[in-house]
């Protein structure tokens, strides 16, 4: 028995993310008394052998060209075939973009159980159990397998990242192409420079109270000294003043990092829904009375274009000093 | 062209979410339900398929008779006619079946689906739909364009969007994009009458076991009380951030 991980890398990167993944399933197999494998998919620009500091035995390096672009299909049959042959019982996937295509065409080709938006690590082992978010971000539930197969499908920042030391050795696999009903990618356009919201760990988000898209250079300004995503309301979204990937709430993404900063964000209780699983949150708006206050840890009551500005200075000389 | 729009019976947004007394279900007490949001994107598209390029269309929903009228209202958004497999939607892979079959079964070119539904969050039905069909599949998809027997899509990616192609049939999570906010479509009085006339039909489900069962609900736990700061005296904030959430 083993448990499998995705240790997916971006333009031959890895992330935080992918070691959280790996420290998820390290500490998984650990509960089920096994080992966890990595499985690395495609060409990678660094070693994949740092997965030791998270606790995996191994890692697995599949390349093949018919893996060069994503495809939920083929990856999950790439990945259906290494658990067979590593015994696998349980694999453990990061809930990114690709993650979240990739783990339902797996569940069904590895006849597994797919345990998804998981909040954190598993609270029993047999049966597999998990907690998970549900209402986005209104209630959790506590999910159990019945199946001897399983993927667990968790949110990424749901465990703090501790790394340990050692290397592993990163080994060479195959894979044998079936005919998989694949999609064709014509192009990639990833925004250079942005942190992507899913993964952030620190994000600053702007609501209708700045009035208008021109007013935007502060939130990236503050995004920028405290190494964060943007981000936005429904509204400031629907009004195109900022893009849809921005949107985060009950409709757009539910995000959970350490440090969430709303500026005039009234807090309605769909924009509630995706945020309030961020450890701190930070409410600055000019009505003493908005909702969001009441959902915060911190609030300042007041002009943003002042408060804002000014917190980007403050931060400034904080990282100076430290 | 035959689009299969796969229809959610979900809380309305605003919903106050609570649980029965021994939290093993949600309470659906005084909620008002509505077509989940993500579909309400797809189903957009599909009308506009409809009126472009004569597309017919057929909405699905695997629920029990209340959510009957989540379908007729999809029905007045322009569907023409309307499927409900008679089933309590246990868990996403059971969902996911019944959906496959009824999709076999019709030989429909497009499926679009929500990337996932506002109850349960689990992101799963259309990539299911997918493989047990084995066709392919986009999630998250935020563009479509439609030829006789391939389509373009965009799909969003982790810090931006991918451009891809792919033959009918095929199965697509949809989100907002799809259509833009300000162009979904709410039904109108014509509609709302037409929609009376159209065929709701209703089926036995087919014999799957769910592969997951559902414990305890709870609620997030209540936030302790904000620390409000003075406008003047950000650096406290800065200072809290660091020493006292060491989120900084």
């Amino acid at each position: 028995m083993s448990v499998l991980v995705y240790l997916e890398n971006w333009e031959g990167q890895f992330k935080k993310n992918t070691w959280e993944a790996a420290l998820y399933a390290s500490k998984t197999a650990n509960m089920q008394g096994t080992e966890a494998i990595g499985v690395v998919i495609g060409a990678i620009n660094e070693s994949a052998e740092d997965a030791g500091k998270y606790g995996l035995s191994k890692v697995l390096h599949v390349n093949d060209a018919a893996l060069a672009s994503f495809d939920a299909n083929r990856y999950a049959q790439a990945f259906a075939h290494l658990a067979q042959e590593n015994n696998a019982s349980t694999i453990i996937i990061s809930g990114t973009f690709n993650g979240k295509a990739l783990a339902p065409a797996l569940s069904i080709k590895h006849n597994a159980a797919l345990l998804s938006n998981v909040v954190e690590l598993p609270t029993n082992v047999s049966p597999l159990t998990v907690k998970r978010g549900v209402f986005s971000g209104k209630g959790f539930n506590d999910l159990s397998s019945t199946e001897t197969n399983n993927i667990i499908l968790f949110v990424p920042n749901s465990i703090p990242l501790e790394e340990g030391s050692g290397a592993v050795n990163v080994e060479s696999a195959s894979f044998a192409s079936a005919d998989e009903k694949t999609v064709i990618v014509e192009s990639v356009d990833r925004v250079k420079g942005k942190i992507p919201l899913p993964e952030a760990e620190r994000v600053v988000s702007g609501g209708r109270g700045l009035k208008g898209p021109e007013n935007w250079t502060m939130v990236e300004e503050l995004a920028e000294v405290l190494e964060a995503g943007t981000a936005c309301s429904k509204p400031v979204s629907d009004m195109d003043w900022r893009p849809h990937s921005e949107h985060v709430g009950q409709t757009g993404i539910a995000i959970k990092p350490n440090l969430y900063i709303a500026i005039g964000i009234s807090g309605a209780i769909q924009h509630l829904a995706g945020v309030s699983a961020s450890k701190t949150i930070v409410a600055i708006n000019s009505d003493a009375e908005a909702p969001f206050f009441k959902a915060a840890d911190y609030g300042i009551v007041g002009d943003a274009f002042q408060i804002v500005p000014r917190l980007t200075e403050e931060l400034k000389k904080f990282k100076a000093a430290n | 062209m035959k689009v299969l729009v796969c229809i959610s019976h979900v809380p309305d947004t605003t919903s106050k979410i609570n649980f029965t007394a021994d939290n093993s279900a949600f309470d659906k007490n005084g909620v008002q339900f509505v077509i989940n949001p993500y579909d309400e994107f797809g189903l957009t598209r599909a009308v506009w398929l409809k009126e472009k390029q004569g597309a017919q269309i057929t909405v699905l929903n695997v629920g029990r008779a209340e959510t009957e009228p989540t379908l007729r209202k999809a029905l007045a958004i322009g569907a023409d006619a309307a499927i409900r497999v008679d089933a309590d939607p246990s868990d996403s892979f059971y969902v996911a079946q019944q959906i496959a079959a009824v999709a076999k079964e019709g030989a429909y070119d497009l499926i679009l689906a929500g990337r996932e539904s506002i109850d349960y969050n689990g992101g799963q039905v259309p990539g299911m739909v997918a493989s047990i069909l084995n066709l392919p599949f986009v999630n998250a998809c935020v563009g479509m364009e439609v030829s006789d027997n391939e389509a373009s899509l965009i799909r969003e990616i982790d810090g931006g969007k991918e451009k891809v192609k792919a033959n009918l049939p095929l199965v697509v999570g949809g989100q907002k994009g799809l259509v833009e906010e300000k162009d979904l479509r709410i039904p109108n009085m014509r509609g709302i009458m037409q929609a009376r006339s159209k065929a709701l039909d209703v089926r036995a489900p087919q014999e799957i076991a769910a592969k997951t069962s559902t414990g305890a609900f709870t609620k997030p736990a209540p936030k302790s009380a904000v620390k409000m700061i003075d406008a003047d005296n950000v650096a406290e904030l800065v200072r809290l951030l660091h020493e006292e959430a060491k989120v900084i």
